[in-house]
């Protein structure tokens, strides 16, 4: 790989310049540089990151196909990584005008990056460092233990979408100043919801008490609240003593729980695994965020190549050029959908209607159509609205909160369906429905979401792992679930349990055979599915199923 | 009755006579239940017609977000490819390492992907990538019925409106799904290997004779065994030192031959003689196999595919290993048995109607018997099946096998099953019950998948029907 030329390089700082003044905020130095064919064999199966660890399955062509971004999160195209300073890659040939829109786009990630609160994690280090020190070790251990170590970190990889993303991120965003006293916090917030489990009419009546002793006596009001709370509930002291005593809990997950309790992981000829498990957690914790920001990455810097590559004095004479590659990556297919186009369409909505006002109480009870078409307020603070949303939004909250019936309407979007028809021998694809929420809810079911699974604590005794899945509306992929709980099995050292939910079988031959029925004109009836829940169990390489109970309704 | 009444002028009137005499002799319920879902079956077993290549079908975009890349759709980089003698040297090792897993009691992970493009007249093309999926707990799409999709769209049209129609077998595709497949092409090309080649190291046919000597089937090895004059792999120092004292006796150099003074030898380039890599015939006897595939409506979706998956597997086997010289029958059945001219025809047939095992393997009886074959050939007959007969007790099937094992080196039965919930399928319970299988191993093997077996299990298939 070789850095752009000098001449490139120079075009790249005039963007950053303009990007800067126009507000994005983003570190000085940034590299860049030319990639091949032959580098992206390398790179791509490596997530673009060119020190990742070595592992064979980089080599082997991963099997495409569905559910494929569940599998493998990161994003094995990308231009940008997320380092520091970040790296660019791109094509050898790209004419002077066409880099100026492409250094547009990377900056805009490069600030989404950086600002973007779901990647807090990523700021205080540079991964490619990282990566590079757990490669090297990795290859130590693999001089050193052969295939064991291949199969460890396959293994760990099985597991690795199970990682406490949200939990890193929630310790990352602790409100820094803690204001007010703990004794109060501990008995409005743990003392009287769970020790006590007093009724919601009781909690308002103490809120009122404490607020009303506060009034009277001042500063003293809240040694006097306490003194009648002494009086009720003699115990409370001891309880928040010794809650002071106790360590603040920290949740686990998988990967954690198996590395702090595993018996056999703990031996101390076996511990190096759990080195690699550590790389195999960071690793996975440092790509989560990438995929669930892809529309609103794509589209912040869809929005700002755009918005730039307009303003720039630089490229006059190829406004045309550029409309035509412009085009050809944000225009919405007519079926299928794009994130460069859905997100900076979403961007571009957003800042009109802030600039308008109408993200607004008074504007939400207008219900006279003209009104609300008519309604500006011309408070022109779309820009800073839309910089807050980059900072704090994840795809699904972007799309769970601004996609609503203005935007599909005004976008012309609408869900497409797909059917057979036999007697054509086509599939037919049709306009299925032209509602907001229905548009909303196709968007949010096609976004990354790895099942929840957690230990469950109570039910881990004797040696036995037992983990809950929590049923979200969908199974998980069968297939899977014997090779995956074969690697937990090897790292736990002893038996696994799964708990989780499956479609019940049904009776009826008809859905098996669907050979046409005994009428071709009967409409396919809609089949009523039923759940229940069962329990895997693998004990010494074998793995058995239990059913637990049906589930009478979807929850 | 009333369904009779309904489809009566429909039905195939042999079929429908079949089933009367089946009836006859006896049914119960759900049996006859399931019968009647054949016997009204109207479709027609033909290929499925590639539709022109108009060039304005109508092509849908992603329809998830995660396939857009920047270095894809920003710069247009287009995915890397890679040429195939890059990855020769890999997969070897890639399937050496996969191997050890076995060794270590870990399941294989890499697939011998997918595997044949048949081409009309002859054409089929063997492709092979290796590929493997990282088993983790995802979820999977609850979608009951398969005919709704529904993905993101813009542009004019109303509600419930048709906007564009896409062919269900793409043009070019063909053959990317047996059966009743779903259309889309595989890329494959872009790393082609021999998928023989593989499976060679894995597999022989069993029970080879000396037969039909008139023309003999030859397979090719290489070995050192050439002999060449002055250049070639390896020196061949007897034949050497021989040629040389050749030479110069003939140049009169040797005057006493019991007094031999090598020191002065005259040596000719001509005179070193190496071995040389070269092609070696390997006689071998003549084979004939049989291809069975039941076609009939229960068939459909997942059976025929993994009936058809592992034919081609045996297929493309024969065709790498044997060099094409085994020579191959291909026969359909439903209710009754026809023999198809190529594997194209074999590996599109749609399902439908009936199902009659002894059909097909009388076919097969009459052909043998008609030709001759038995004193000519070595004879293997690989036949796919859901297990489904309504010949429910064999009467007529395990006579017509009877005498096929008479004269075959192999019988070789796959049943896919359905998994609907009876214990066992027809075929397999009337095979037990004969006491063939048990009686003579050597003759006839059958085996058994579950409707989500793999490429994996079908090589282990394979192994069980010809080891």
């Amino acid at each position: 790989m070789e850095l752009i030329d000098q001449h490139a390089k120079k075009i790249m700082e005039g963007c950053k310049r303009r990007a800067r003044d126009a507000g994005l905020r983003f570190q000085e130095e940034t590299l860049e540089y030319i990639v091949t064919n032959r580098d992206l064999i390398e790179l791509s199966p490596k997530v673009m990151i060119p020190t990742l660890y070595d592992y064979w399955v980089h080599e082997v062509e991963v099997l495409k196909g569905k559910g494929k971004y569940e599998l493998y999160p990161g994003n094995p195209y990308e231009t940008v990584i997320n380092t520091r300073p970040p790296i660019s890659f791109y094509n050898d040939n790209n004419p002077d005008w066409l880099n100026v829109m492409i250094f547009y786009h990377v900056i805009g990630h490069i600030d989404f990056f950086q600002n973007n609160l779901y990647f807090r994690h990523t700021w205080d280090y540079d991964f490619t460092g990282q990566a590079l020190s757990d490669k090297r070790l990795i290859s130590k251990y693999r001089s050193e233990k052969g295939r064991q170590l291949d199969y460890i970190i396959e293994f760990g990889r099985a597991i690795d979408n199970l990682v406490g993303y949200h939990n890193t991120l929630s310790q990352l965003n602790q409100p820094t100043s803690h204001t007010g006293s703990k004794r109060l916090d501990f008995y409005f917030d743990v003392f009287l919801q769970t020790h006590k489990k007093v009724r919601i009419n009781d909690y308002v009546k103490e809120i009122e008490r404490y607020n009303q002793n506060i009034r009277e006596y001042g500063e003293l009001g809240e040694k006097t609240f306490f003194s009648e709370v002494d009086q009720k509930y003699p115990e409370f002291n001891a309880i928040f003593q010794k809650s002071l005593e106790k360590k603040p809990e920290t949740r686990m997950d998988l990967i954690q729980f198996i590395m702090a309790h595993s018996e056999f992981l703990n031996k101390e000829e076996n511990k190096w695994m759990k080195t690699v498990l550590e790389v195999i957690r960071n690793t996975s914790i440092f790509f989560q965020p990438q995929i669930r920001t892809k529309i609103m990455n794509e589209g912040w810097a869809s929005y700002w190549h755009e918005t730039l590559f307009m303003q720039d004095d630089r490229i006059q004479g190829h406004e045309v050029d550029f409309a035509r590659v412009n085009a050809n990556v944000t225009s919405m297919p007519r079926v299928g959908m794009n994130p460069y186009a859905l997100g900076m369409r979403l961007f571009y909505y957003i800042e009109e209607m802030a600039d308008k006002g109408k993200y607004s109480i008074e504007f939400k009870r207008l219900l006279n159509a003209n009104e609300r078409k008519e309604y500006d307020r011309k408070t022109h603070n779309g820009r800073d609205f839309i910089f807050k949303i980059r900072e704090n939004f994840n795809d699904f909250l972007f799309i769970n909160t601004f996609v609503d019936q203005d935007f599909v309407t005004g976008y012309n979007l609408f869900v497409a369906g797909k059917r057979l028809n036999r007697s054509k021998m086509v599939w037919e694809y049709f306009v299925q429905s032209r509602k907001a929420e229905d548009y909303r809810d196709m968007v949010i079911d096609s976004l990354y979401h790895p099942p929840h699974i957690e230990v469950d604590h109570k039910k881990t005794v004797d040696q036995t792992l037992y983990l809950n899945h929590r049923f979200e509306g969908k199974p998980l992929v069968k297939d899977f679930i014997p090779n995956t709980m074969f690697g937990i099995e090897y790292l736990w050292g002893g038996p696994v349990k799964l708990e989780t939910s499956e479609v019940a079988p049904t009776a009826s031959l008809h859905g098996a055979y669907a050979v046409g029925g005994p009428g071709p004109q009967d409409p396919p009836e809609e089949p009523e599915i039923q759940w229940q829940r069962v329990l895997y169990t693998l004990e010494n390489r074998k793995l058995s199923k239990r059913i637990l109970y049906a589930v009478e309704n979807q929850p | 009755m009333d369904m009779e009444i309904r489809t009566g002028d429909d039905m195939d009137p042999k079929r429908k006579q079949y089933f009367q005499e089946i009836k006859a002799r006896g049914l119960s319920e759900e049996r006859e239940e399931r019968i009647r879902r054949e016997l009204i079956d109207t479709r027609a077993h033909e290929p499925e017609p590639v539709p022109p290549a108009t060039g304005s079908e109508f092509h849908p975009g992603p329809t998830s977000f995660y396939e857009y890349a920047d270095l894809l759709f920003l710069q247009a980089m287009g995915y890397p490819s890679v040429s195939p003698t890059v990855c020769l040297g890999s997969l070897d090792e890639l399937l050496e390492r996969d191997k050890l897993r076995e060794k270590d009691g870990l399941p294989r992970k890499i697939r011998v992907g997918r595997l044949i493009k048949p081409g009309q007249g002859g054409k089929d093309k063997i492709v092979v990538v290796p590929t493997t999926v990282e088993e983790k707990f995802i979820h999977d799409a609850v979608r009951p019925n398969e005919e709704e999709e529904s993905a993101g769209g813009s542009g004019d049209g109303e509600e419930g409106e048709v906007i564009g129609e896409q062919p269900v077998r793409q043009p070019g595709g063909a053959g990317a799904g047996p059966g009743e497949g779903q259309g889309g092409p595989h890329e494959m090309e872009s790393s082609a290997y021999d998928l023989g080649k593989v499976l060679t190291e894995k597999f022989e046919l069993p029970n080879l004779q000396d037969k039909g000597k008139k023309r003999s089937l030859t397979r090719y090895t290489y070995d050192m065994t050439d002999r060449n004059q002055g250049f070639g792999q390896f020196l061949d120092k007897k034949a050497t030192l021989r040629k040389i004292v050749d030479t110069n006796i003939h140049l009169g150099r040797i005057p006493d031959v019991d007094d031999i003074d090598p020191t002065g030898f005259l040596i000719s380039p001509g005179d070193r003689i190496y071995r040389i890599l070269s092609k070696e015939k390997d006689y071998e006897s003549q084979a004939m196999v049989f291809f069975l595939r039941d076609y009939s409506g229960s068939m459909m979706g997942k059976p025929t595919d993994l009936v058809v998956a592992q034919h081609v597997m045996i297929y493309s086997w024969l065709l790498y290993q044997y060099d094409k010289q085994v020579e191959s029958r291909f026969i359909l059945h439903d209710t009754e048995a026809n023999e198809v001219k190529d594997f194209y025809t074999y590996y599109n047939s749609k399902v439908a109607g009936g199902t009659k095992v002894a059909s097909a393997y009388k076919l097969v009886n009459e052909i043998v018997e008609k030709e001759s074959l038995a004193r000519d050939y070595n004879i293997y007959v690989f036949h796919g099946t859901d297990g489904d007969d309504w010949d429910s007790e064999g009467k007529e099937a395990l006579p017509e096998l009877e005498t096929m094992m008479g004269y075959a080196n192999r019988i070789g039965i796959t049943i896919a099953e359905h998994g609907f919930g009876q214990t066992r399928s027809e075929v397999e319970r009337y095979l037990l019950r004969s006491g063939l299988l048990a009686d003579k191993p050597e003759l006839v093997r059958m085996d058994i998948m579950q409707q989500d077996a793999d490429e994996s299990r079908l090589i282990e298939g394979i192994k069980t029907l010809i080891s």
